[in-house]
């Protein structure tokens, strides 16, 4: 059995749909999880899912990739800002490494991460597109 | 607490030392560091290293340091820090040694990365950063450094083409070095034409893949000038943490630790940046030489390019950085380099540091960075003369 | 014949929400034609290809995102996620658990792949209508997605596509277009098929056409027109599955409909042959458009062989629910286009890759 097996399964709210936490006593928006506000220290386990909209802080597209991600280049990968303040390292999908920006507002798909060879499990998680599909704000 | 001093050093050559495996790294190492001291016993072996159980698929290194150096009985375990690991087993040395628990310390870092393939080795640096957070993601390390060059570029107004000089300064001092990997100058066209391994980070941004060992032999300074005809003094040691994943840190490109590093370090050695001859900093790339001469307090926010653009950086200029080859050139075995930097200081504080030798130097800071910036390690040397 | 075929729950049903994915990237037909026959066209415009990092769980995934948002009910209210597709990514372990869990649905509810090549996504609708229609639950997702695969050189390589649709199943008084009546027809009729460890599926040329397509498709809408005194001219819309452009037309005419009525839910010609995803995706683009009181014919086709026919009434419900996620045409429009190279590297079409 591939070791990332469980750790990925352990993952699967925060990979496949971005749950985070929110602190009761400041308000913060906590991705990862960390279960102590990085801002105010209190313990923060209330689970909150961010909405997945963001803007790209800075990114680099990969011509050398690590193992398990060769097939995808060359990809691009950012930091994406979100709406509600944290940050996240993901790939871009869906653009030319060309076409992005700084600033470039993007939002959350679940994508295919990479798999563990041709026998291991499927690792599905959230990536960013441009945001140009006028999804209606709700 | 007593006062340490570095009594002795040793070093391979920063290779692909293909027909050498990792143990007869440390042992060469380790024991020129132990003829250079003059000294046969020993108290204890830091072993500083960060692949070695991904890569040579070889844990306890200690036990394997002391048991092929002959040093029987000598306690000894590895201390692993990412690529700080070699200033992280220092400064175990140094506690051990001041504490007044050790005498005599051998602090060794050994990397032997060329055992695998590109994209193995890429994966196993990449354990460095937050293994679910940001590898997860298809991150490699070289990409980490990348998002923070963009974003440098993005916030300060810098080309690429600005930082050539932090790779030109690093080959044109590796040239002289018999131990660096790559002794031989490029250009700034170099630097431009290299290929991008990860935008906007060209091969010539990127310290190299390699393998090499190094130690130092610490004593309490009170012993030192008894032992060794060139003590150098270690006047400060310090160490600054920043979260693991750059996308934690409140402001990415400030290098947190770098700065609660070098302060802490100045304090302890009652200096500022300008009573310094040289700063050994850890140019694993271009951004990261750039960054770190802003959190030490040589360049303000956003100026830390022009240092290099002014040529300040050279061994003539004001605050002469990888006066050996650095990371560049002489090579980034990862978990030795932070020994690799200390052994070159000596060098410069001994006065033999050949044709890169900084005329008078007598008080070098050194600085070795773990991941993308999460821990920090500085140390202060001073001469003490012969 | 009395009315013994037709299916009608016996609480009153229909479409709560509904969503649909389309991968950006476009096969040109013509790009194809270079390759294999040294020029000409194909028997559609372009399809739909799926990236590197897509496939039918993360296609159903973002249709199903969007269902649920039309739907305006919390995932957690669903009581099962049935998945229908020819091409899971995995021979064994549910596709459907992955959307359940992706959407915040599970843990309570039912979750599987249903297989029916071209109409497993139907298939599933009528279990979501059953489950719906008999309170067994409020909520059931019904989707067909695939990323289909012809064999390179092959006719089908013209047309397989990737996409698909997702379908919340609700009561009527939460729909955007409540469930008039279903009736489903199935066979023995061997006209495409794919063993096991095949990477492609094989057909038996023009026998797909009249014993299968067509067969299938007229006797399921005429059965379904017939119990519910209905003509094709009491229809607004009728949406046949669409392997190609040509099929759904002949069959449309055949049973009496214009191509006025066929037009907007035939989007094989942009996007191609979606599998289980294709007449799932007419509808979708039809309830994009459709006035409230508009009647919609269904009528799915897969090999094997069988079809389900549906009639749909759209409600008032449908003009403040079409803009809370992307409509088909937003879609559609979203194209990059792509030559047969990438097309071999994105669908997994070189080997040692
Ligand atoms: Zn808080």
């Amino acid at each position: 059995m591939d070791p990332k097996v469980v750790n990925d399964w352990r993952l699967r709210g925060q990979r496949y749909r971005l749950e985070g936490e929110v602190c009761d006593h400041c308000g913060e928006s906590i991705f990862p999880p960390r279960d102590i506000c990085p801002e105010c220290k209190e313990p923060a386990k209330t689970p909150h899912t961010l909405s997945g909209r963001g803007e790209v802080y800075t990114f680099s597209t990969i011509y050398s990739a690590p193992e398990g991600f060769e097939a995808y280049t060359p990809y691009t990968v950012a930091l994406i800002k979100l709406e509600e303040g944290p940050i996240v390292t993901a790939q871009l999908t869906d653009v030319a490494p060309t076409d992005v920006a700084i600033g470039m507002p993007v939002e959350m798909v679940t994508r295919r991460l990479r798999t563990h060879g041709d026998e291991g499990t499927i690792v599905y998680g959230y990536k960013f597109r441009p945001l140009h599909l006028g999804q209606a704000a709700d | 607490m007593r006062d340490v001093a570095i009594i002795g050093i040793g070093q391979t050559s920063v290779d692909e030392h293909w027909g050498t495996g990792i143990r007869h790294l440390m042992l060469d190492a380790g024991l020129s560091a132990l003829q250079d001291a003059n000294v046969d016993t020993i108290d204890a072996v830091y072993v500083g290293n960060m692949l070695s159980g991904e890569i040579a698929g070889q844990s306890h290194l200690g036990a394997l340091a002391v048991d092929f150096m002959g040093l029987e009985g000598v306690e000894a375990y590895k201390v692993e820090a990412a690529c700080a690991s070699g200033a992280a087993a220092l400064r175990t040395g140094y506690i051990a040694v001041a504490s007044g628990m050790m005498d005599l310390v051998l602090a060794l870092g050994v990397e032997k990365m060329t055992d695998t393939s590109g994209r193995e080795t890429t994966a196993a640096l990449a354990a460095a950063a937050d293994a679910e957070y940001e590898v997860s993601q298809g991150i490699s390390f070289v990409a980490l450094n990348a998002l923070l060059m963009r974003r440098y570029m993005h916030e300060y107004g810098w080309k690429r083409e600005d930082f050539a000089n932090f790779a030109v300064t690093a080959h044109a001092n590796g040239a002289n070095n018999p131990n660096a990997m790559f002794q031989r100058p490029i250009t700034a066209e170099a630097y431009a034409r290299a290929p991008v391994i990860a935008s906007p980070i060209g091969l010539l941004d990127a310290s190299p893949v390699c393998d090499g060992a190094a130690a130092v032999i610490l004593a309490p300074v009170e012993y030192a000038r008894t032992l060794s005809p060139a003590p150098v003094k270690i006047l400060a040691s310090a160490v600054g943490m920043a979260p693991l994943a750059v996308h934690d840190r409140k402001d990415p490109l400030a290098l947190e630790a770098a700065i609660t590093s070098s302060q802490k370090a100045y304090k302890q050695a009652g200096l500022t940046p300008q009573d310094l001859d040289f700063f050994e900093l850890h140019d694993a790339f271009t951004i990261m030489a750039t960054l770190s001469l802003e959190a030490a307090g040589f360049a303000e926010r956003g100026k830390g390019v022009q240092m290099a653009l002014d040529g300040e950086i050279t061994l003539q200029g004001r605050v002469p950085i990888a006066t050996m080859g650095g990371l560049k050139a002489r090579g980034h075995p990862v978990g030795a380099t932070g020994i690799y930097q200390i052994v070159e200081s000596v060098l410069q504080l001994r006065g033999l540091a050949g044709p890169n030798q900084i005329p008078g130097a007598r008080l070098g800071m050194v600085q070795n960075i773990g991941g993308s910036g999460a821990t920090i390690i500085t140390h202060i040397l001073e001469a003490m003369g012969s | 014949m009395s009315d013994y075929r037709l299916m009608r729950p016996q609480r009153d049903v229909g479409v709560s929400g509904y969503g649909s994915y389309i991968p950006m990237y476009r096969l040109p037909g013509a790009e194809i034609a270079r390759v294999w026959s040294g020029g000409g066209r194909g028997p559609v415009k372009e399809k739909a290809v799926a990236g590197l990092d897509e496939d039918t769980v993360t296609i159903a995934i973002e249709a199903a995102r969007n269902a649920v948002a039309r739907a305006e009910i919390e995932p957690g209210e669903l009581r099962a996620i049935w998945l229908g597709t020819e091409s899971p990514p995995y021979a064994v372990k549910p596709s459907s658990t992955i959307v359940a869990e992706a959407l915040g649905a599970a843990p309570y509810l039912l979750a599987a792949d249903f297989e029916f090549a071209c109409k497993a996504g139907t298939e599933a609708v009528q279990a979501a209508i059953g489950l719906v229609g008999s309170g067994m639950g409020d909520y059931a997702l019904a989707i067909g997605a695939d990323t289909a695969q012809g064999r390179p050189g092959d006719d089908l390589e013209y047309t397989a596509a990737s996409g698909g649709s997702a379908f919340v199943i609700g009561p009527a008084e939460n729909a955007v277009a409540t469930l008039i009546a279903s009736l489903s027809y199935a066979t023995d009729t061997p006209d495409f098929w794919r063993r096991g460890y095949q990477p492609y599926p094989s057909h038996s040329g023009r026998f797909t056409g009249e014993p299968a397509y067509f067969h299938h498709t007229l006797a399921a809408a005429s059965a379904l027109m017939e119990e519910l005194d209905m003509a094709a001219a009491d229809f607004d819309y009728a949406v046949f599955h669409q392997p190609n452009v040509k099929f759904p037309m002949r069959a449309a005419g055949r049973l009496g409909f214009t191509p006025e009525q066929v037009r907007d839910g035939l989007l094989s010609n942009e996007i191609g042959n979606t599998y289980a995803g294709a007449s799932l995706t007419g509808l979708s683009a039809i309830l994009d458009r459709a006035e409230p009181g508009a009647i919609i014919l269904l009528v799915s086709f897969g090999s094997g062989a069988g079809s389900d026919a549906f009639a749909w009434r759209v409600t008032e419900r449908i003009e403040s629910r079409r803009d809370k996620a992307p409509k088909v045409s937003d879609y559609i429009e979203r194209r990059t286009e792509i030559d047969y190279a990438s097309y071999a590297r994105y669908r997994g079409k070189l080997q040692g890759s």
